[in-house]
């Protein structure tokens, strides 16, 4: 960190891409509340989806926007070795908090296991909250037959969970021989290695859907079965969102790869979406032990 | 991480490119697009600082309806269900929309000066995150006027309250809490890389002025809790709306852990809105009192183990509701332990002032007020911490009246002390002296 280079630490002109970043937001919380509220009340979606939509797109329009000037930015030279640290603590500190976001659903998980189910079963000094409020409940996990008489059936980790924590490993070692072959300037490994990572990442996505569907009419495990479901709904779901994004973002660098983007020394956005993906594979084999099978 | 800079990058250090583009955002500004493009950390903090005032304005109107409706007891201006609006909003709207953004705004001003960095670390960004909060709050403000009302479920929106119990509108809260998050936490990662990444030659850690080290312990704070909220909102939402029992007892869940969500992001939340206040005071203290700060290494690790026990203290809001005996022992000695720290902070405040040459400019009347009057809060926090007595004092007007101390007489006094103090910098112009004290005499005096 010399002086020089300090003086010239690239702070960017005005921008538009930001406001329309808050407009998009705007959009799609507008639009999300409303069409929550309409679904919720007439269980039909009223003017609150388009709203969505319009807000979603913005926000791609407005990524784009934004990202090729940073694109452009990169290419001409103005990041300095600075910026690029900037640019490597700032998307550190974002996983941190996706981190943070899947611990809050952990959270639920291991309370609602280690104690709310337990003590409605009348463990420790609730004896009488099960007596009188839920004479007939087991305390049990997988959490089969709720207090209120709700049933389901468990999801076990073999077949295709399994399968899917095999092919997401797989996957984080792929794209970190795709981050080798761009440090040692081996472009042939950097490109196969990471269309193969997508592909994969695009398998993954595809079983988790045959899942949800082998869930809901198999298994008759659905979003509202109790506590269960619950947590087994949301945390594969948000999971399943991040690797959605995550398989995007790797998609726009492979495109950015066939362009002859990146340098051995130069390639924040593909070294951001490694991380990324990283992060994803830790959060699947976390989930995988505490969901699936314990 | 180090081996980023390429040919290409050394060749535009040499050129005289990168030096121009620096100076890109002096350049010419127009109207009303200056503040919606803007770049410039100072704009930033600027628009930061006005939207805080407006939504201190608006707050406050809500606490003058609260106010006329128990100026005598029973029913009289306003229906029960819109005052239980009017609390709510005017919680959400003074801790998300006031304090919170005017901290910002202060950071903005005032951290890449501090630290000699020619602007934020992430300047796009930051304009980002300033212009998601108005939007926010038009989503909570409008929801008051939806069919069946605005969020009614006080601040901290317990289920079933905001589950079972609450309107339509609850999921424009969420949403608007959703996005005022996102606002938070990109607020939070440009302070900290700014902090860390960005500070001049020479500037080493333990040279950061107070201010700045407090916001970069608040920011790590508010990147650690703030999803944890998006998570708890997140659940009261399909709780509602979509079928899901997290906490509702009949599916296995539990109205008591939506307290124990809310709360690991609460306790460190009202960190988050002293943890600077505590930076300004000990900016302005020594400088009236012309002394240096007392203590500064004990000020720096106080503020780290304030913030690292905020962690595991927040089952001192439900001592009430329910955990076993060792549960409620721990909390109880763990928030004990806190006011250590705090208190150590303000002996180093006292001791500066100790033989100093105090001159009573009106920043130096602020900070007074703030220490004696937070040191009251402080010990009404204690006595709430105790775990029988709180048995007693939980869900009365005792603990309103402990976190209006540290909130109004503490952080917003400090917000007061600190607009006095930099506005003559930032401006150039220099405030009446007599009305400021008038303004200083009328605060303190109703409080
Ligand atoms: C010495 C330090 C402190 C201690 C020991 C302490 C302790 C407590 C306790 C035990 C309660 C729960 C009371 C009850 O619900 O029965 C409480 C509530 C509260 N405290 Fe503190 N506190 C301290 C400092 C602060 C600070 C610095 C702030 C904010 C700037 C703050 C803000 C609040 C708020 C907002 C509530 C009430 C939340 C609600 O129920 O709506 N406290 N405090
Ligand atoms: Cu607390």
């Amino acid at each position: 960190m010399s002086q020089t280079e300090h003086t010239e630490y690239y702070v960017p002109a005005q921008s538009p891409w930001p406001i329309l970043g808050a407009i998009a937001l705007f959009l799609i919380a507008v639009g999300a509340g409303t069409l929550v509220a309409q679904l919720g009340k007439t269980g039909e979606a009223g003017w609150g989806k388009w709203v969505l939509i319009v807000g979603i797109i913005a926000v791609l329009f407005m990524m784009i926007g934004w990202f090729r000037d940073q694109v452009i930015e990169s290419r001409t030279g103005l990041h300095s070795q600075q910026l690029g640290v900037s640019y490597r603590q700032g998307m550190s500190w974002f996983i941190f908090s996706e981190v943070m976001f899947f611990a809050a659903f952990f959270g639920a998980l291991f309370y609602a296991r280690m104690i709310s189910v337990p003590w409605l079963g009348g463990a420790g000094n609730n004896e009488m909250t099960n007596v009188v409020l839920w004479p007939n409940f087991q305390a049990m996990w997988p959490l089969t037959t709720t207090p209120d008489g709700t049933t389901t059936q468990a999801m076990g980790p073999m077949g295709l969970p399994l399968i899917n924590t095999i092919i997401l490993v797989v996957s984080s070692v792929t794209v970190h021989f795709a981050h080798v072959g761009l440090e040692q300037n081996k472009r042939k490994q950097l490109s196969n290695m990471l269309l193969l990572t997508i592909v994969l990442g695009c398998i993954f996505l595809f079983l988790q859907v045959e899942e949800y569907i082998h869930a809901y009419r198999d298994l008759g495990l659905k979003l509202d079965s109790g506590v269960y479901g619950n947590t087994f709904f949301l945390l594969t779901g948000f999971h399943g969102m991040h690797v959605t994004l995550g398989t995007l973002f790797l998609i726009v660098m492979y495109f950015r790869v066939l362009k002859g983007h990146f340098t051995p020394d130069n390639h924040f956005a593909f070294q951001a979406a490694s991380w990324y993906w990283h992060f994803v594979d830790v959060v699947w084999l976390c989930l995988f032990v505490f969901v699936y099978v314990l | 991480m180090n081996s980023v800079t390429s040919t290409q990058d050394t060749a535009a250090h040499e050129s005289d490119h990168g030096h121009d583009s620096h100076h890109a955002h002096h350049g010419p500004a127009k109207g009303i697009k200056r503040w919606l493009y803007t770049t410039n950390h100072k704009d930033i903090g600027t628009l930061y600082l006005w939207f805080a005032f407006i939504m201190f304005l608006t707050g406050g109107a809500m606490a003058m309806v609260i106010r006329a409706e128990l100026f005598q007891p029973g029913l009289q201006i306003v229906e029960p269900h819109f005052f239980n609006q009017m609390t709510t909003v005017h919680g959400l709207i003074m801790v998300f929309g006031a304090v919170m953004p005017a901290f910002t705004g202060l950071a903005n001003w005032m951290i890449p000066m501090m630290i000699g960095a020619p602007d934020m670390a992430l300047p796009r960004m930051n304009n980002l995150s300033f212009w998601i909060l108005p939007f926010a709050f038009l989503i909570l403000l409008a929801s008051l006027f939806v069919e069946g009302g605005g969020p009614a479920f006080g601040w901290t929106f317990y289920a079933p309250l905001s589950t079972t119990y609450s309107g339509d509108s609850t999921a424009l809260f969420v949403f608007s809490v959703h996005i005022m998050g996102i606002s938070s936490i990109m607020g939070a990662i440009n302070v900290i890389v700014t902090i860390w990444n960005m500070r001049a030659p020479g500037m080493t850690w333990l040279k950061m002025p107070l201010f700045v080290w407090t916001w970069l312990i608040t920011a790590f704070l508010l990147i650690a809790v703030m999803p944890v909220l998006a998570g708890a909102v997140t659940m009261v939402l399909t709780d509602k709306f979509f079928g899901t029992s997290f906490f509702d007892a009949a599916g296995g869940g539990d109205p008591v852990m939506f307290q124990h969500i809310f709360w690991f992001f609460g306790h460190p939340e009202v960190y988050i809105m002293i943890l600077p206040a505590f930076g300004i005071i000990s900016t302005i203290v020594p400088t009236f009192s012309r002394k240096k700060l007392f203590g500064y290494t004990s000020m720096v690790y106080a503020t780290v183990s304030i913030a690292g026990l905020s962690f595991v203290v927040w089952a001192h809001h439900m001592f009430t509701t329910g955990m076993p005996v060792y549960a409620e022992l721990f909390f109880m000695y763990c928030t004990m332990l806190i006011s250590v720290p705090t208190g150590v902070k303000v002996f180093n405040w006292v001791a500066t002032m100790w033989r100093g040459a105090i001159s009573y400019e009106v920043p130096m009347l602020f900070s007074l007020a703030f220490i004696v009057l937070f040191t009251f809060g402080g010990f009404s926090g204690l006595m709430l911490a105790i775990t029988p007595v709180d048995f007693q004092y939980h869900d009365t007007y005792f603990v309103v009246a402990h976190f209006h101390y540290v909130l109004v007489t503490g952080a917003i006094f400090s917000l007061i002390a600190a607009a006095y103090y930099w506005l003559p910098k930032w401006t150039g112009v220099m405030y009446d002296v007599g009305l400021a004290k008038l303004h200083f005499l009328v605060f303190t005096y109703f409080r």
